[in-house]
């Protein structure tokens, strides 16, 4: 109580924005400028050797930004990595304020007051999205092979391919039978998570709703399957869970 | 001696504000400015009420506004670095042409005899990537801070629209150099669009559609079935034009609603 009103107090205090913040922000504006001008002087933008479309380099790296969804492409089909994900993640981020209905933590910061949503999107950002760009910068090399920065980029390098689809590894060799094992642990995995969700989440029910905890828990549930199958991939060689005529995932 | 210094200094300083005065009380002056530089509240009020472009502020903020821990400025510095690549983007117009057989040489031209291309083009490329990193910190501050709570929610999703611009406008200029690293980045990019299910002819269900290469979601992006001199031309009016008005349209009500919506975030 006594810190919700010395917040108060503190937000009711308020500054002239001429000059106090019109300072701030044109002291911050001719610093960005020195920076990029000297920056510009000194570095130049890349251009290599004039387009060719019959010489393909190796490897062949998306702007750098994207990379955290390239290197999503060796553990997933391009339907996948490429466009169903970053749908996924353009429509998760948007969702945030309708799914996150806890009053607190607006216009603070606090790790304590809303430990869920902090944790899972520092987990997504600097993760899934910031550390896999690093890798895809520096740690890739031909062949998407995994180079330390200082090794050299041997496009010979020859990495053995022993990934088997998870279906094999039960010993299950009917690809009907594989189909639907694949289709059971997908389909089990969302059931047994959303199931979770609901009964940690039983108390707040009432406020959240089935929507929010439906939506909340089958993004944070897509997020994790990647981790999944990225571990799947690295520990047992698994290239599939699920192998379907239309569709592998 | 230093008398006679000491005179025509003050003969100078009097000069200069009579100069001053003539300048603040003449008729093309105050019909520009309708305030005096005086410091008093009410000016202070008028330099930001008074100013197209200041007036995005509001006259007085919550002290924690102020605050660089609490903002970051990376809003600010996003809305600095867009405005940068528009004014040096504006200029590389001037000798670049999006045509497969001129684009790379109009490169060459700018690199090496056009005064200031070169700057101009390493500004402009600067300060996209800058962007992209400063536009991702903003998202992450606004996060951390809780901004996009009641009564903020459509403003958060305003920011991400634009945040997914910004990832579209870099990587529709990514292509526009057309030299090796432009051609194969965006060939990467570009090849999960024929992967979209239903819309891709090597997605998921492509064949009860019938799209194939030469007409499929990414053949509609490209317009042909690989990176060639169509691509570029599309995603020089994409990069140009469309995404750019797009963008100033969503950034004017992403500024407009942050004061609708009770300025910027605080403890309550």
């Amino acid at each position: 109580m006594v810190e919700t009103k010395k917040k108060q107090g503190r937000s009711l205090d308020k500054v002239y924005v001429w000059p106090y913040l019109i300072r701030i922000e044109a002291i911050c504006a001719i610093i960005c400028m020195l920076v990029l001008t000297v920056w510009s002087i000194t570095i130049d933008a890349p251009l290599e050797e004039s387009a060719n479309p019959t010489k393909t380099p190796n490897p062949s790296k998306a702007p750098w930004y994207f990379l955290g969804l390239q290197e999503m492409l060796v553990y997933f089909d391009p339907w996948i990595a490429g466009v169903v994900l970053p749908v996924f993640i353009i429509i998760g981020l948007m969702v945030i304020p309708y799914i996150d209905i806890n009053p607190k933590g607006n216009g603070y910061y606090t790790f304590n007051e809303r430990p869920f949503a902090i944790s899972t999107f520092l987990f997504g950002f600097l993760v899934l999205w910031i550390a896999l760009i690093i890798l895809g910068v520096f740690f890739r090399g031909p062949g998407w092979n995994l180079f330390w920065p200082w090794q050299y980029w041997d496009p010979h390098k020859v990495v053995a391919l022993v990934n088997v689809d998870l279906s094999e590894k039960f010993g299950i060799r009917s690809y009907l039978l594989a189909s639907i094992f694949g289709g059971l642990v997908v389909v089990g995995y969302y059931v047994v998570g959303t199931a979770a969700f609901f009964f940690l989440w039983r108390n707040s029910f009432k406020e959240m709703g089935f929507n929010r905890i439906g939506v909340t828990s089958f993004l944070f549930l897509t997020m994790m399957a990647l981790v999944i199958k990225v571990f799947l991939r690295l520990l047992f060689n698994i290239k599939y869970v699920w192998v379907t005529p239309w569709f592998n995932i | 001696m230093d008398k006679k210094k000491e005179k025509q200094k003050l003969e100078i300083i009097s000069f200069l504000k009579g100069v001053q005065k003539q300048i603040l009380e003449s008729q093309v002056w105050k019909s520009m400015f309708r305030h005096s530089y005086a410091d008093t509240p009410r000016n202070r009020i008028l330099m930001i009420a008074g100013n197209i472009w200041l007036h995005i502020h509001p006259a007085k903020l919550a002290r924690h506004a102020y605050r660089f821990k609490f903002t970051w400025c990376m809003g600010g510095i996003t809305f600095l670095m867009f405005l940068v690549t528009v004014v040096t983007g504006v200029v590389l117009m001037f000798y670049y042409r999006p045509v497969g057989e001129y684009a790379y040489a109009d490169m060459k031209y700018l690199e090496f005899d056009v005064p200031f291309g070169m700057i101009m083009r390493n500004m402009h490329r600067w300060a996209a990537h800058a962007m992209v990193i400063t536009v991702w910190l903003h998202m992450l501050r606004v996060f951390m801070t809780g901004s996009y709570k009641p009564p903020r929610e459509f403003n958060w999703v305003v920011g991400v629209i634009l945040l997914t611009l910004t990832l579209l406008l870099s990587f529709t200029g990514y292509l526009l150099p057309w030299d090796q690293l432009a051609m194969w980045a965006v060939t990467v990019g570009t090849n999960m669009a024929s992967a979209t299910p239903l819309l891709g002819h090597e997605g998921p269900f492509a064949e009860f559609v019938g799209v194939n290469s030469r007409y499929d979601a990414r053949s509609a992006l490209l317009g042909g079935s690989l990176v060639g001199p169509p691509a570029l031309l599309r995603f020089y009016v994409l990069h140009c034009i469309f995404i750019p008005l797009a963008a100033g349209a969503l950034m004017i009500l992403h500024f407009w609603r942050i004061r609708r919506d009770g300025g910027i975030s605080g403890p309550l």
